[in-house]
């Protein structure tokens, strides 16, 4: 299943590394990257590709930890929530 | 890819505006419950609501973690008691509610409704022995909720109903006086019910359901506040109805991504989407403060029952074209302890009584949880009911009354439900009897509107 990631937070050193390596420790593929950093906040979205066994709430909780880590806010939000709330 | 706006919008308007999807509500029909034993009749009740809803909070739990949406609540609506009484030959009916407490324990949903009887026209068998218990089975039970319908377009207004529910009421909030009349909360009067609303606690399973259905109920008082804020200065009125439909378009969509997979999971078919924007006493979940961010001083002031039309008007419209199912109640709910807006204005004394009662013409629902003073006489609770009732019935649409009398308090006290009840101050009534009216009983024969055939 695809997921989006959503990292939101003041830029520090290495946000995206931590983020990219929890994904690759957890097996999950990173589709699309989109990142921007205005006025000092880091704005990150990953499109990536969960495999069922490993389960969306389990990423969810790994990446939470790293969002601690790196004082930003990780979301992981399953990609039909977007797809239905923004595409007709 | 979606647009990293677009994925912004709706994380923000979850984590900061409060969207979530109100109830994942499932109605079971008990009409293969009956039975003229009671204690058969209430165990095959109890029986059939936990095994048909065994997997119901697990699967809402599932839901939540799969898609990241907040579900707050998970619940049930039975067929209406009135109707599951109707062979018992025993007076004990509140059996039935303690059989639907225990299933709501069983099953961990915070309430389950349907303890209910439909008496606009007249009173069936089974009904009359429910509606009398009434006080008994929401003082004795946690979870019950109750609902009475006393009229519709079609049959005009039972008038021996709204009598009778005058002294329901009263005696409801006074059989818990001391949990701050909280069975009054739990006990709706409605005119033109409907039949598959998810909401409490007015919801209950009508006769003309499926065995089994789905029905959610979205909410989201807060984004459309929020959206306002941020893109409505200056903006004309048709601008910021377009602004509310978009808001009502994204959260509904939500709503049937839920239901449908709540339908899909549970193998049960999909009823409706209830598009409501509830309110709750968190600060920025609110209706009222939608109202003033349009532009009004204070919620109940000039200009706010014009406000709740346009309001009321373009959730429907940015819903309906987002479920394939929309029903229940659907609109906006102007609950006044459950909305830090309306309360606020309550204590300002800007919102009373009156003031609500012309919001109710134009909102989705009516008299809303409004504290009133505990030596209220039931024939004026019968007499608010009345009103209210009428202006369902002449205008076609569902209204309902929740009082509270709030016994042993006057105006300016406050009652305290906790929880997304929240509190509410007692609101003064207007002077002047009503009494010989009310106790003429009888039927308030149905509008001219009623005969469309």
């Amino acid at each position: 299943m695809k997921a989006i990631i959503t990292v939101v937070g003041k830029d520090n050193v290495g946000i995206l590394a931590k983020v990219s390596t929890a994904c690759a420790d957890a097996d999950v593929n990173i589709i699309e990257v989109t990142q921007s950093v205005l006025q000092d906040m880091f704005a990150m979205t990953m499109m990536v590709e969960i495999d069922k066994s490993l389960g969306i709430d389990s990423l969810r909780n790994k990446l939470e930890k790293v969002g601690e880590e790196t004082c930003t806010k990780i979301h992981v939000m399953h990609e039909d929530i977007f797809n239905s709330m923004h595409k007709i | 890819m979606l647009e990293t706006k677009d994925i912004l919008e709706t994380i923000n308007m979850i984590d900061n505006e409060n969207l979530d999807v109100r109830t994942i509500t499932m109605g079971i029909s008990l009409l293969d419950c009956m039975d003229e034993d009671i204690d058969k009749a209430s165990g095959k009740v109890y029986d059939k609501v936990c095994r048909y809803a065994q997997d119901l909070v697990k699967t809402g739990e599932d839901i939540e973690k799969q898609y990241g949406i907040p579900i707050i609540n998970k619940r049930i609506s039975v067929s209406p008691i009135g109707m599951i009484a109707a062979p018992c030959q025993s007076k004990n009916v509140v059996k039935f509610a303690k059989a639907l407490d225990k299933a709501a324990h069983t099953l961990g949903v915070n309430f389950i409704g349907g303890y209910s009887a439909l008496v606009h026209k007249g009173f069936s068998a089974g009904d009359y022995a429910v509606i009398d218990s009434i006080p008994e089975a929401l003082a004795e039970t946690e979870r019950v909720c109750s609902s009475v319908n006393i009229g519709s377009t079609k049959a005009g207004l039972n008038m021996d109903a709204v009598k009778m529910m005058g002294k329901i009421v009263k005696r409801t909030a006074e059989r818990t006086a001391d949990r701050d009349c909280i069975g009054a909360a739990k006990l709706v009067v409605f005119c033109n019910a409907p039949e598959d609303n998810p909401f409490m606690a007015g919801a209950f399973h009508g006769a003309g359901e499926a065995d089994c259905v789905i029905n959610v109920g979205v909410s989201g008082p807060g984004v459309v506040r929020a959206a306002l804020a941020k893109d409505g200065h200056g903006k004309s009125i048709d601008e910021i109805a377009d602004m509310i439909k978009k808001t009502a378009f994204k959260i509904t969509r939500m709503g049937q991504l839920v239901a449908k997979e709540a339908s899909k999971r549970l193998c049960v078919p999909f009823g409706i989407v209830d598009l409501s924007l509830a309110p709750t006493p968190a600060v920025g979940d609110s209706v009222a403060y939608i109202l003033e961010e349009m532009g009004l001083e204070s919620c109940g002031c000039h200009g706010t029952t014009a406000a709740l039309a346009l309001l009321n008007d373009a959730v429907k419209k940015g819903g309906v074209m987002a479920s394939s199912h929309v029903g229940g109640l659907s609109g906006a709910f102007i609950p006044v302890s459950e909305d830090a807006g309306m309360i606020a204005a309550a204590k300002r004394g800007t919102l009373d009584i009156t003031k609500l009662e012309c919001m109710t013409a134009v909102c989705s629902v009516g008299l809303d949880m409004i504290v009133v003073p505990g030596d209220i006489s039931p024939e004026k609770i019968s007499a608010i009911i009345a009103d209210e009732a009428a202006i369902g019935m002449v205008n076609s649409k569902t209204t309902a009354v929740r009082l509270i009398p709030a016994i042993n308090k006057k105006a300016g006290d406050e009652l305290n439900f906790g929880g997304l009840l929240g509190k509410g101050p007692v609101m003064p009534i207007r002077d002047g009897e009503p009494d010989v009216f009310i106790n003429r009983g009888g039927r308030l024969p149905a509008p001219l509107q009623s005969l469309k055939n």
